[in-house]
């Protein structure tokens, strides 16, 4: 899982594309606490191959990266 | 996501209509908006620098911040973080600030010029990339400002609250600022029509994510171009606008409010463009994420403040170009002074960098 709540753009996509490149995880999540975080690496998860669920969790998101 | 980006280029040609229709209204030529000529105004206008040239207390940073503030309010964005980092942010606020005033310019007044036709604005777009990809060296070698957490609701509102209330203040009781007579300070759009139009930009800019750093440093880190587009939906917004009020004049010498000391353009923007990807965002974001309730970037907005302060009052502004009494052209650009503290800034952004990479792993 990455964590990446608390974190300015472009840290939490630099954090989930750290762990894409180094482990290539069939499923990963991702928790973040701001929209705009949930759009850029769902963009990127998506350039990736990977398909995004979003969900609330209490008041930070989830993602969940599947290929 | 197209729908996204679709919202992205319209609030880049918002942002460029309405730069150029501030200009009509009474701005500087090329300066619709600039976020560090406008925070260095205010400044002025409180008495913290004394370059009488420049000194308004401009309506269009409040505009932005409240107009930020209440679009994430109303889409239910709006939550108050800090502690990442404050006092470095500070620092950095204010290198970014004594940048962008060596080249006379924020990275939105440089996309505006480059609009208008001001050539030094491309020398300063080659330096800004420049300085965004050395950020992303740093970025990819895992440098980071540590996380921020959730505070208090009022943390987040402080910057609304102070730029609103010396909005109203100035209103209010103008004789207690001081207000340029002449020079750029003394071009101004209405003060309620500017503010108007900066609510709207702002409120555009928060949904849309724009950030003039954000679009460079994503294409070259993630090759994704979202935030790219609105950096060119401004400059064609500006460019058409300016061709049709006939404000497009091309060249490097004789631009307003500007100077052809290209090693100084060049470096004055790598310092803002290094600066602005480890901040996370270029002056305007900040100002956007700031409203959205983001207390470390008011803390960095109070850098930069604190950064136009210094610049003016050590001498390190850029001067604009100027033609002598006897008609011979005069290259502005920076004194010593000014040379010193870029190559200072150039080196405390080093240091930054390399002080926040992560430690190495002992075995």
């Amino acid at each position: 899982m990455v964590d990446a709540r608390g974190f300015l753009c472009p840290m939490p996509v630099v954090m989930v594309q750290k762990e894409v490149k180094k482990n290539n995880p069939a499923a990963l999540e991702v928790l973040v606490d701001d929209q705009c975080a949930v759009e850029n690496i769902t963009r990127y998860a998506n350039s990736c191959g990977y398909k995004v669920t979003v969900s609330q969790d209490g008041p930070d998101y989830k993602l969940n990266l599947a290929k | 996501m197209k729908k996204i980006n679709w919202l992205v280029v319209l609030a880049g040609a918002a942002v460029g209509i309405a730069a150029v229709a501030l200009t009509l209204l009474g701005n500087p030529v090329n300066m619709g908006f600039c976020i560090a000529c406008f925070l260095r105004d205010i400044v002025g206008a409180c008495g913290m620098h004394g370059a009488a040239v420049v000194q308004y207390v401009r309506p269009e940073i409040p505009g932005l911040v409240i107009g930020a503030f209440i679009m994430a309010v109303a889409s239910k964005e709006f939550r108050a973080k800090a502690g990442s980092s404050p006092a470095v942010r500070f620092v950095l606020g204010a290198l970014v600030m004594i940048g962008a005033l060596v080249f006379l310019g924020c990275p939105l007044r440089m996309v505006l010029r480059l609009a208008g036709g001001d050539l030094n604005a491309l020398v300063a777009t080659i330096g800004f990339a420049v300085g965004i990809f050395i950020g992303t060296i740093f970025l990819n070698k895992g440098f980071s400002l540590k996380r921020a957490y959730d505070v208090g609701k009022a943390e987040g509102a402080v910057l609304p609250a102070v730029f609103g209330g010396l909005l109203i203040l100035f209103l209010l009781v103008p004789s207690l600022f001081k207000i340029s007579e002449k020079g750029p300070g003394s071009m101004q759009a209405p003060v309620i029509v500017a503010f108007i139009i900066a609510l709207v930009v702002g409120a555009l800019a928060q949904k849309g994510r724009m950030c003039f750093a954000g679009g460079i440093r994503d294409s070259i880190m993630f090759k994704d171009f979202k935030l790219l587009y609105g950096f060119i939906a401004v400059f064609l917004a500006a460019l058409i606008g300016n061709l049709i009020f006939g404000k497009f004049k091309l060249g490097f010498q004789s631009q307003p409010v500007a100077h052809s000391a290209h090693m100084w353009n060049f470096l004055g923007m790598v310092i803002v463009g290094w600066g602005s990807v480890l901040l996370g965002g270029c002056p305007l974001r900040q100002l956007i994420l700031a409203g959205s309730g983001n207390g470390d970037s008011a803390v960095t907005v109070f850098g930069m403040m604190a950064g136009a302060a210094l610049a003016h009052n050590f001498g390190l502004a850029g001067s604009a170009d100027s033609v002598s009494e006897a008609g011979e052209y005069i290259v502005g650009g920076i004194k010593t002074n000014g040379q010193v503290a870029v190559f200072i800034a150039l080196a405390v952004l080093l240091i930054v960098s390399l002080v926040h990479l992560p430690k190495k792993a002992k075995n």
